[in-house]
């Protein structure tokens, strides 16, 4: 019987364990100024929820300089975040309810997943503001907002078109979803822009992160007679398997010139801090309004704003090309062109978008198909 | 589909399959000696983490690996520790030490995630051998460790079924109260394997981080450790089994990736679900009783060893 009890102690100490772990993983970590001293008037408190560590080099660290520079511009507001918070909906709604809890007045939810756990805290917190990135759902005091990031994958198809040879592109892409193909459609316009001979390949890897399986796809387009790879992935192995072997590569989410240097032409970066500080400027001054707007999404900031833009160029990439792609990004923040501005055929040659119109916000969230120039298929 | 492209898949095969085939290799010989380490995954990545870190601080990958596999060996020995002195649940052990390794990985690799290695392995042709058509690109124009590894694979294949050492690693895999009786230190060769088991591991990890990528990322393994488990059965506990399955399962992916640049589409679902219905074949089978005996499947497997209780 002493044994038998014993065991059972030793698998409690082994679970007790795993949850400890566990919770080491997925812990939170709360970093508060201290409040406003006695006088000062009070402070506006903002809080961020991450689905990974700030130091991720990729799409937590861009939120979390967002949530500095915020922090910075505007001196009433005191920030507070919690890290590698999981997608599922008793986590999530258990740190977002704590924010709220907390006193924040504004709680930004950076992941897709967190839509519906925004969604559910915020009946429960009327009085407290919640944007949530990358969804589509709205409610009164919930906004859906995004990045045009696809401005900037143009702009950067431009470099990777004039400095392809061989006249193919590989593209290692992660999901076959409408943020992705959105991507690949706007990077092969900007490649056809300077090199209309010029095809983009894609090789869908179906995993955000594997940086093995990314490099593999790769040297598969690599083999195949690419010589510029470019990627919609969140580590830098096609970059560094572009590097081996002397070819060229254009990175993503933060500067993978870095992990890469003789290979990065360029990365198309997220820069959330002017767009943070705007919208709680507007709340701050009661204008918050959340009708969506673009689409399904509230806001959709894009170049204009300042919010997404290209990485330093690589010294590979000339000052003829540079001025080209600054030329491009003056007419997209003129308002004047878009991206998805006609004439567009689809694979199959079929006009998608006419001659001088642009496709709708609503269209663009919802593409499923891919532009005449992309090897490849949707699925 | 041309000989250039032929060839590439499977040399990349080999390249994928090898961190998979040093992992297995460790579970072949851990679970030869009757225990289940289901804790691959987080000894592959406390390997990866530790190799790299030293590998870019003494530019030498050989010390990275020195590491890796002490990394490992001490990750191990926790699970030697909890399961045949405290005879604690195998299962529960190695799953916690998977999420263990995944959480200490990240933790120490923080600050070195995406960082460029200045030295990693390289391609070494060997002479001769690279020439023969066919099996010399793709067998003999690869980097060290993947020599290493056939050395390996040939070294536990003889250890494990021609020698005395051998014979009492299987017979304590087998009936762990038999071969006490005979006088074979069960509980110490138990702890060996399991350390070892631990050390190729880190070893499979280090691959990763050292020459496949070669760069930290958090989790760089991404389910490989588990893919090694499933592999040791597909093998049946033979080191030269694994070997060969090691370069199918590893090349399952880039096959794929191939099959997508030539505009041929197979489901990626299907492709990664292959190494397991491989598996559960296998298992099917070896579940015959004639078969049983055929392959000697470890019969001690996941028991704990009490020498009070015989």
């Amino acid at each position: 019987m002493k044994k038998f009890s014993s065991k059972i102690i030793l698998a409690f100490a082994a679970l007790l364990m795993v949850a400890l772990l566990t919770a080491g993983c997925g812990g939170s970590k709360t970093e508060n100024k201290t409040a406003g001293q006695s006088g000062e008037p009070e402070k506006l408190k903002v809080g961020f929820v991450y689905i990974g560590p700030v130091d991720d080099n990729g799409w937590t660290t861009a939120h979390d300089q967002g949530r500095k520079y915020l922090e910075e511009k505007l001196p009433y507001v005191e920030t507070s975040y919690v890290e590698n918070v999981p997608e599922n909906p008793a986590d999530a709604e258990r740190v977002i309810t704590q924010l709220a809890e907390e006193g924040n007045k504004v709680i930004f939810t950076t992941s897709f997943g967190y839509m519906d756990p925004t969604i559910n805290v915020a009946k429960k917190y009327p009085d407290v503001i919640f944007l949530h990135c990358s969804g589509y759902k709205n409610d009164k005091n919930v906004a859906a907002y995004f990045g045009r990031m696809y401005q900037a994958r143009y702009l950067s198809g431009i470099a990777a078109g004039k400095a392809t040879k061989s006249n193919l592109i590989g593209y290692v892409a992660a999901f076959p979803i409408p943020e992705v193909i959105r991507g690949i459609n706007a990077f092969t316009l900007g490649v056809q822009k300077v090199n209309p001979d010029a095809k983009v390949k894609v090789v869908w890897t179906h995993t955000w992160i594997d940086a093995a399986a990314e490099k593999d796809a790769a040297v598969a387009l690599l083999d195949s007679g690419a010589d510029v790879i470019a990627q919609h992935q969140d580590s830098p192995g096609p970059q560094q398997a572009a590097e081996a072997v002397g070819k060229f590569g254009v990175g993503y989410n933060s500067d993978m010139g870095k992990m890469a240097p003789k290979a990065v032409l360029t990365s198309p970066v997220w820069n959330w801090g002017p767009f943070y500080v705007q919208i709680v400027q507007a709340i701050k001054e009661g204008k918050f309004d959340s009708t969506p707007k673009c689409g399904s999404l509230t806001y959709w900031p894009g170049l204009k704003d300042g919010i997404i833009g290209l990485a330093p160029y690589g010294p590979m990439v000339s000052e003829e090309t540079k001025q080209l792609i600054e030329q491009e990004k003056q007419r997209i923040i003129s308002g004047e062109w878009d991206v998805f501005t006609g004439p567009i055929k689809d694979q199959q040659g079929q006009v998608k978008v006419p001659d001088g119109q642009k496709l709708s916000d609503n269209d663009m969230l919802n593409m499923d198909w891919f532009v005449q120039g992309v090897e490849g298929s949707t699925k | 589909m041309n000989h250039d492209i032929f060839i590439a898949i499977l040399a990349t095969a080999v390249t994928a399959g090898t961190p998979i085939l040093y992992a297995a290799l460790g579970e072949i010989l851990t679970e030869r000696a009757g225990i289940l380490n289901l804790g691959v995954e987080g000894m592959m990545l406390v390997g990866a983490v530790c190799g790299f870190i030293i590998a870019l601080n003494t530019a030498n990958p050989w010390y990275g690996i020195l590491i890796a596999m002490l990394a490992g060996g001490a990750v191990a020995l926790i699970h030697a520790l909890l399961t045949i002195t405290l005879k604690a649940n195998q299962v529960v052990s190695g799953l916690a030490l998977t999420m263990f390794g995944t959480g200490l990985s990240g933790y120490i690799g923080k600050s070195y995630v995406g960082m460029p290695l200045p030295a990693p392995f390289h391609k070494i042709a060997l002479p001769g051998l690279s020439n023969i058509p066919v099996i010399g690109p793709v067998f003999f124009n690869q980097d060290p460790m993947v020599y290493l590894s056939y050395i390996l694979v040939a070294a536990l294949w003889f250890l494990t079924f021609k020698t005395r050492s051998g014979l009492h690693l299987r017979a304590v895999g087998e009936n762990p109260a038999a071969a006490d009786s005979m006088g074979v230190n069960a509980f110490q060769i138990r702890y060996i394997y399991v350390v070892i088991g631990g050390m190729l591991a880190g070893i499979g990890g280090a691959y990763l981080s050292l020459y496949y990528v070669p760069s930290w990322m958090e989790n760089i393994t991404a389910g490989r450790g588990w893919i090694a488990v499933a592999l040791v059965i597909f093998a049946t506990w033979n080191p030269v089994n694994a070997l060969w399955g090691s370069y199918l399962f590893g090349g399952i992916d880039a096959l794929g990736f191939r099959l997508q640049t030539l505009n041929v589409n197979v489901s990626p679902y299907f492709l990664k679900m292959l190494p397991y219905i491989f598996t559960v074949v296998v298992l099917v089978l070896v579940t015959k009783r004639n078969m049983v005996k055929r392959i000697g499947s470890p019969q001690a497997l996941g028991l704990p060893y009490d020498r009070e209780e015989r």
